[in-house]
């Protein structure tokens, strides 16, 4: 073959190459649900995690937002601050609170976003003030139980508080 | 007393061969840039080596697309989840198998040509030659080849991957008959474009240079006779894949250790 042909030939190989990176890409991956979108960033303090994990979805009214980019330990409090990136064509009022939740019985956690009420909008680096932990299913059984024993000892007149 | 010496002598052997290997390699990275500059050879290179393997490449790639998607289906719909079928086989290939397979076929394909290729230019003595002309025979003739390799190695990984997608999409919305709208949002929604793509990609480059380099060095040191190529041409499938697959477990653990 002659050197043009050549040339043609190896020019054709990279574009397709190309052209199956930008198909996994675009197609197969999530470049355009969520590429290099304007973001702000705000953090919120939980009393539990859970299983949450950096890279999870924020979500408000089960439509992904934004992204959780850290989560780290306050000192101070023992508190979990999660840090998150929510895109910026979506504010949402300073009073609106966050609970992490969990997709499907046994699905990955995510932070939901409920808005609340108030007119002025969570700025970029704000911290949302309302907050709901993670459900962990040892305190939930834990609860349980005590409930369970609370009301069986209720009924012999145990102590109340 | 002539076992511990025999197990001496082949650790010696070993490391010998390992720190020669090492010197060839940073003489070779040396000259690229000579190459790089008489771009031309590298071009023809490619051809050589990425546009010829295309086709085993592309149809392997087809044919793991449609195997994985059908077992996938087999093992998923147990549990009610054949509509991840998708997002199972996109990780498997785009993690996994695209650049392992990739690299494997590589090997045998362009790998071997390479070294039987150089081999006959060393027992043809066109090497010693060059080198008479005052020519740097790394520079002309290995060079080229190696940037060539690095060049088409990462290319068809990621078309083995989209293709083996498009494979599973046609097995799973054409023959199982999953919805084609939630085949790709569940992948859209769990592929990640950097962790797992972008990974997929530098381990693909990674083997490309291992295959490559395994191929020129086992050509260039071979013995100039006809035995010599071939057995020179066996060790580079023999070195590349499994070097491959060593590597491909270290750069797993480093890339994916955290879920």
């Amino acid at each position: 073959m002659n050197k043009k042909g050549i040339e043609t030939a190896v020019g054709l190989f990279v574009l397709l190459g190309l052209a199956a990176l930008l198909f996994v890409a675009l197609k197969a991956a999530n470049l355009t649900s969520f590429g290099r979108a304007d973001t702000y960033t705000v953090t919120a303090r939980f009393d539990n995690i859970g299983g949450l994990k950096a890279r999870a979805p924020v979500r408000a009214a089960g439509v992904v937002i934004g992204r959780i980019t850290g989560i780290s330990l306050d000192a101070k409090t023992y508190q979990g601050v999660v840090t998150m990136e929510i895109e910026r064509n979506y504010l949402f009022p300073k009073d609106s609170s966050a609970k992490i939740l969990t997709a499907g019985l046994l699905g990955d956690q995510y932070v939901g976003i409920e808005a609340g009420g108030e007119v002025d909008n969570l700025a970029a680096g704000a911290v949302i003030k309302q907050t709901q932990s993670a459900v962990v299913l040892e305190n939930l059984i834990g609860q349980f139980l005590f409930n369970k024993a609370a009301d069986a000892g209720g009924g012999a007149g145990g102590p109340k508080p | 007393m002539g076992f511990v010496q025999s197990i001496g002598a082949r650790v010696l052997a070993a490391l010998h061969g390992l720190g020669h290997a090492a010197l060839f390699f940073v003489g070779l990275v040396g000259v690229l840039p000579q190459a790089l500059r008489r771009f031309g050879l590298v071009i023809t290179q490619v051809y050589a080596i990425g546009n010829r393997s295309l086709v085993i490449i592309l149809a392997s790639g087809l044919a793991v697309g449609f195997v994985l998607a059908l077992q996938m289906y087999y093992a998923l719909v147990t549990y009610g989840a054949a509509e991840s079928l998708g997002l199972v086989v996109n990780l498997s290939l785009v993690r996994e198998l695209g650049p392992v397979v990739t690299a494997l076929l590589f090997a045998g394909r362009a790998g071997t040509s390479l070294t039987a290729e150089i081999g006959l230019m060393k027992a043809g003595e066109q090497i010693a030659a060059m080198e008479l002309m005052a020519i740097d025979p790394r520079a002309r003739v290995l060079a080229p080849r190696f940037i060539a390799g690095a060049i088409s190695m990462p290319l068809l990984a990621i078309l083995f991957s989209a293709i083996g997608i498009l494979g599973a999409w046609v097995v799973a919305v054409g023959l199982i008959g999953i919805d084609a709208g939630n085949f790709w949002s569940i992948q859209q929604n769990k592929v990640d474009i950097w962790r797992d793509v972008g990974n997929g990609v530098v381990k693909s480059a990674v083997f490309g240079l291992i295959c490559t380099f395994v191929a020129l060095y086992q050509g260039y040191e071979t013995q100039a006779t006809p035995e010599g190529v071939a057995y020179a041409t066996t060790r580079t499938v023999v070195i590349s894949s499994l070097a491959v697959l060593a590597m491909d477990f270290i750069l797993t653990a480093l890339m994916f250790s955290t879920p």
